[in-house]
């Protein structure tokens, strides 16, 4: 897992609640047997007009110019703004696959679903949940640059757990410790577990006693 | 000693270690595989040298991609087939048993588990599924995982977790007649919504919830996960205990006796505390039909459908607004007079036995109405096709007009060759409606089976008791 430190990047809002992750990428593409090359099929209903279908060349399909990722003022974006419950759906690890693939780092929003929360991290893609208000001033923000013609990048510290806006202003944010320790150093979750084989062959020991049924 | 609710139990007898971070290493009893979700896990346990750690405790079949016609072609999809047999071809390497195409006991995951006891009571059960909450019915603790912690689960039989907080859905009782489990189970999601139970897991209780069979219970565990709760669990009684008896994994002779008396200690204890509550009149529930996008917009069928100027929460009604015109629906448009192109029954959340007799007692001498295009019955299983063939129901299917087919999630997901086309408007027993789901442009209401039925043949939405 690629580890994750300070970062900097372009936001694009996706200024819909319950984004689900059959939005987020398609069954279609679940046919795949490898873990790589879900970003071109990232919300692929939303922003293509045909019908995807896996094996075809994407970039001679039409896009849908009413869509966010379309607009060129995003291209090259990696920090997703997003609205409340981002996520929900199924338990596909594609859709991190597919976020991560197309080059996001980072998803703000104020809640997401319990797995795709959980699926994100073993990604090295970092879920923010902030607050609903500041969430709707980030959009706003983001609103009036696009007005005014302007960037609007947010700059991501894990380690202090911040972000900084364009004009310095900073917002702290929660995040469970284990988690962060986790991505700042890009560790693998089945190394961690393996340091305790001692304590799984004891649990199954004494299960084995109490619930002999379990075991056969 | 302090009091403990069902899933506090659950979790208290499975944890392995605590760590000083807060999390916990959770042991895994059971773990159930497809074919869509596993094979970057077995790619992984390969690249690190890694072996499965209790293969015993693993399952597998396919049903996401398996076509449930034409069988004797075999999967025409060259995509889907290598899928699936990347399947059998890992669960060979690594010895797990699989129940793979052409065998009787092959279906959708979580009716194969139960059906077969290799999910029991008491156990924590993962799969690489969301709908893996349908194990809680019988006071399993069950959720679904993503593809790395289905890896984590071969390697090391355990997962790293963080106990959720508990709620409580109570739903008093008696039903209505004619109520089933998915009506009970849309009422709730449209009462505290698609995130109400984020963070938690849910136990149902009260006469609403024990009045259902052991089914019916796993149709409202199953959507657990669509109220945003990865579990959902229910309390072992007498029903939960003669399900089990004589399933082909479940414990025999001395040990049967055991585990039931091990089984008999999983409901909470009285007094034990929840973070929150939930009361639902059971009494008031009425035949569910969502309108929209999401579980959460669902109105009953004697309702119109809403209109957003009527939302004051402005994201909201933007939702509603995106929501209707996905769906090719006006505001206040009764909900009877919504026309239908296509039927599905069948998926995980509705396709074991008793779902596939409420519908054919509705469909029993009747026709499917000419504006349908198609109505699919799908059971969920091999076995359960047998047993709805041994008692005559595929031939009422069959005389109705419906098409009678062999097991898989078929038009839930549409990952086979059963779907929506652009703009057609089905009736599904299934679980989520969700832009796209069961075909790109596809509209998805989802209702019971019963209602399902009795809208394939008036062709429009319809109370089950007038046909």
């Amino acid at each position: 897992m690629q580890a994750f430190s300070t970062f900097k990047g372009i936001v694009v809002p996706l200024d819909r609640a319950n984004v689900d992750t059959d939005a987020i990428i398609p069954k279609q593409f679940l046919k795949s047997v490898k873990r790589s090359g879900f970003g071109p099929n990232l919300f692929d209903e939303w922003r293509y007009l045909d019908q995807g279908e896996p094996g075809i060349d994407n970039s001679k399909r039409p896009l849908n110019p009413d869509f966010v990722l379309n607009n060129p003022r995003y291209k090259g974006a990696s920090i997703l703004l997003a609205r409340a419950n981002f996520g929900c759906g199924s338990s596909r690890e594609h859709a991190p696959w597919a976020l991560e693939d197309f080059g996001f780092r980072v998803i703000i929003a104020p809640s997401f679903a319990d797995i795709f929360f959980n699926n994100s991290f073993k990604n090295g893609l970092l879920p923010i949940v902030l607050d609903e208000n500041i969430v709707d001033e980030y959009f706003s923000a983001e609103n009036n640059a696009e007005i005014n013609a302007e960037t609007y990048e947010l700059t991501v510290n894990l380690a202090t757990q911040t972000i900084t806006d364009p004009d310095g202003k900073v917002q702290h944010f929660e995040i469970d410790a284990f988690r962060k320790h986790c991505l700042l150093n890009g560790l693998d979750d089945i190394g961690l577990t393996l340091q305790h084989v001692q304590a799984i062959k004891s649990y199954e020991q004494k299960r084995k006693q109490q619930a002999p049924w379990l075991f056969t | 000693m302090q009091t403990r609710t069902l899933y506090d139990k659950l979790w208290d007898a499975h944890v392995v270690r605590e760590d000083e971070n807060g999390t916990a290493l959770l042991y895994i009893d059971r773990h159930l595989i497809h074919e869509v979700t596993s094979p970057q896990a077995f790619e992984g346990l390969r690249l690190a040298h890694r072996n499965v750690w209790r293969i015993n405790a693993n399952i597998a079949t396919a049903d996401h991609n398996v076509p449930t016609t034409g069988l004797e072609q075999g999967i025409t999809d060259p995509v889907a087939k290598i899928q699936v047999e990347t399947l059998d071809t890992n669960c060979d390497e690594f010895g797990i048993q699989e129940f793979g195409m052409g065998d009787i006991r092959q279906g959708i995951v979580h009716v194969m588990g139960p059906e077969q006891g290799a999910t029991l009571p008491g156990m924590t059960v993962v799969c690489g599924d969301s709908h893996t909450s349908t194990h809680g019915a019988f006071g399993a603790l069950a959720h679904g995982i993503g593809t790395s912690e289905v890896e984590h689960v071969l390697a090391t039989q355990c997962l790293i977790q963080r106990k959720s907080k508990n709620l409580l859905i109570d739903v008093s009782g008696p039903l209505s007649p004619g109520i089933t489990a998915k009506d009970v189970v849309l009422a709730i999601i449209g009462e505290i919504g698609t995130a109400g139970g984020t963070g938690h897991a849910i136990e149902f209780a009260g006469e609403g919830i024990m009045s259902l069979s052991i089914e019916g219970r796993m149709t409202v565990c199953n959507m657990a996960i669509e109220a945003g709760a990865r579990s959902g669990v229910i309390a072992v009684d007498e029903k939960t205990i003669d399900y089990f008896e004589g399933r082909p994994f479940a414990p025999k002779g001395e040990m049967w006796t055991q585990a039931v008396a091990a089984w008999k200690t999983l409901h909470s204890d009285a007094g034990a505390q929840f973070d929150r509550t939930v009361k639902i009149d059971g009494a008031k529930i009425k035949p569910q039909v969502t309108w929209g996008t999401s579980p959460e917009m669902v109105v009953t069928i004697d309702d119109k459908v809403p209109d957003p100027a009527t939302e004051n929460d402005s994201v909201k009604r933007e939702g509603m607004i995106a929501a209707l015109k996905y769906m090719g629906l006006a505001a206040n448009t009764p909900i009877t007079a919504i026309m239908l192109d296509k039927i599905f029954i069948g998926s995980c959340t509705n396709s074991r036995i008793e779902d596939l007799r409420a519908a054919a007692v509705v469909a029993k001498g009747k026709k499917v109405a000419s504006n349908i295009k198609q109505a699919l019955v799908v059971p969920g299983s091999g076995l359960i096709k047998a047993q709805a063939e041994a008692e005559g129901l595929d031939q009422i299917f069959i005389d109705a007009g419906f098409e009678w087919r062999s097991p898989g999630c078929s038009m839930c997901l549409a990952m086979n060759a059963d779907r929506l086309e652009p703009g057609e408007r089905c009736a599904s027993t299934s679980n989520r409606n969700f832009e796209g789901r069961q075909g790109k442009g596809g509209r998805t209401h989802l209702v019971s089976p019963a209602m399902a039925a009795a809208a394939a043949i008036a062709g429009h939405f319809s109370h089950i008791n007038k046909g």
